[in-house]
């Protein structure tokens, strides 16, 4: 029996990934959701499509122009610059950044569709109850979309655990700070490793699983509670 | 009408222009066939030049698939639809004919690489003390588990008596490749390269590592089950081993290996 006390690291690293990850993506994807969802634009598609991109792209598009753009020559390398650094590449926080734009639509979409779902009607009401804006949002918005931000925090998060090509392409494969589980998994069935890439990949697939399953669960309980 | 017209003869001429190139085939080799063979990445430019030039003198036909050598493995023991296998070190051929995947007797190296210290900075790689000289943040190598070119990146800097110092400076890339694209993209300022990246343009400043400062980088091919009867591959790793072939090997900084 080998020691597979090596398949922890990879594992915590990518959990915490997806946990910054996923609250980054809360606090980002919440206000352009909202907008989505309230504003009057004629070009607010044109948003909703940019952030949409990442379904469609290739992660090898995203990952090639986050490693310029995290690099000395883009504004990666600017933000570096600050805190000393020359680049915002093989950082756990150059994988945070790569991994909120690929997954920004997975959590954007299902808020946008949460806010969108229950009309202009609470608001109005909150409203003349003279509820401020902000106070509506927080009172009432917030707490009728919650299955929206439980999908999209659930979508975000394990959409983040299963990332590959971005952290390939921007990580450099560095032990305890970019050596991610999808990562790990390549490495073991290049060097023939195939129990240990075994236990990984069969890890991944029960929690995409129970992930997918919960998340259909979800929508289903609510779908029934809301009729 | 005239459209139609333009129409049909535009499709006269591809009938003829497809007849032509048939009939080019059927009198250049009448036993021509068509060899796959899976390449590891780090080759990609010498492998091509190389099937053009054997398509030239044989008539036969190359089909380049390009992977890193541990994928290409992999899909090999699944069945994948290869004829010969032109890896980047010697322990997957090796393995591949143990495992039954591979023709016995048909292995030998068919080239040996060399690495280069290289940054886009013309000013910042000067010789062998580049390293404990110059001040750098990121220096950017293949995967040592995976990539032969990696390990003999770390050898090397155990050999300058570097490697405990410079340990957290190290990225990896999956493959040299990637290495390298870390070094392009500014993002390492330097970083072990294959010379065979780099050979073929002048810009930024490099120092060809000495052999001796790590083992040889043996890459080997061998034939695989699937190409054992088709006369195309055998005739390709023939081919292989000649003075065409060495003389694009060495053009792309590659020693000859097992070729006499």
């Amino acid at each position: 029996m080998s020691d597979f006390t090596e398949l922890w690291p990879p594992i915590r690293l990518t959990l915490e990934l997806a946990t910054v990850t996923t609250i980054v993506l809360l606090l980002v994807g919440t206000p352009i959701a909202w907008w989505l969802a309230r504003s009057k634009a004629r070009w607010k598609e044109a948003v909703a499509a940019v952030v949409a991109l990442p379904l469609v792209l290739p992660p090898t598009v995203l990952g090639f122009y986050l490693l310029i753009a995290l690099g000395p020559e883009g504004p990666g390398g600017w933000i570096a610059g600050l805190f000393g650094g020359r680049s915002l590449a093989f950082t756990f926080e150059g994988l945070v950044i790569g991994s909120v734009i690929y997954s920004l639509p997975f959590v954007v979409q299902p808020i946008r569709n949460a806010f969108e779902s229950f009309g202009e009607r609470p608001l109005e009401v909150a409203a003349t109850l003279r509820a401020s804006p902000w106070d509506a949002f927080w009172s009432v918005a917030v707490p009728l979309a919650r299955p929206g931000f439980i999908t999209g925090a659930v979508l975000g998060f394990a959409h983040t655990v299963g990332e590959f090509g971005v952290v390939l392409m921007i990580g450099g494969n560095i032990p305890g700070e970019t050596k991610v589980l999808s990562v790990a998994i390549y490495d073991y069935v290049e060097t023939l490793r195939w129990t240990e890439a075994n236990i990984l990949a069969g890890g991944m697939l029960v929690f995409a699983f129970v992930v997918i399953l919960s998340t259909m669960v979800l929508q289903k309980r609510t779908e029934r509670s809301e009729s | 009408m005239l459209i139609s017209l333009y129409l049909l003869r535009s499709s006269n001429w591809i009938l003829l222009s497809v007849g032509a190139v048939l009939a080019a085939i059927a009198s250049s080799a009448c036993h021509a066939e068509v060899v796959r063979v899976a390449v590891a990445a780090n080759f990609t430019e010498a492998a091509k030049e190389i099937g053009a030039q054997f398509e030239v003198q044989s008539g036969h036909a190359v089909v380049f698939s390009f992977g890193s050598t541990g994928q290409i493995y992999a899909q090999i023991t699944q069945g994948a639809p290869f004829d010969v296998f032109l890896a980047a070190d010697q322990v997957r051929p090796k393995r591949a004919v143990q495992d039954g995947y591979a023709v016995p007797d048909t292995r030998f190296t068919y080239a040996t690489g060399r690495i280069a210290l290289f940054s886009q900075d013309s000013e910042m790689v000067k010789g062998e003390r580049t390293l404990e000289r110059s001040p750098f943040a990121k220096l950017a190598i293949a995967n040592p588990v995976t990539a032969p070119y990696g390990s003999a990146a770390i050898e090397t800097m155990k050999a300058l008596g570097v490697y405990k110092a410079l340990e957290d400076k190290i990225v990896q890339g999956g493959n040299i490749a990637q290495a390298y694209q870390f070094v392009a993209t500014g993002n390492a300022e330097l970083g072990f390269v294959a010379l065979s990246q780099v050979a073929q343009h002048h810009a930024g400043s490099r120092w060809l590592v000495p052999e001796s400062f790590h083992s040889v980088i043996a890459q080997d091919t061998v034939l695989l089950n699937r190409g054992a009867n088709n006369n195309a591959a055998r005739a390709f790793m023939t081919f292989l081993k000649g003075p065409a072939a060495r003389a694009v090997k060495e053009k792309f900084g590659y020693g000859a290996g097992d070729s006499p």
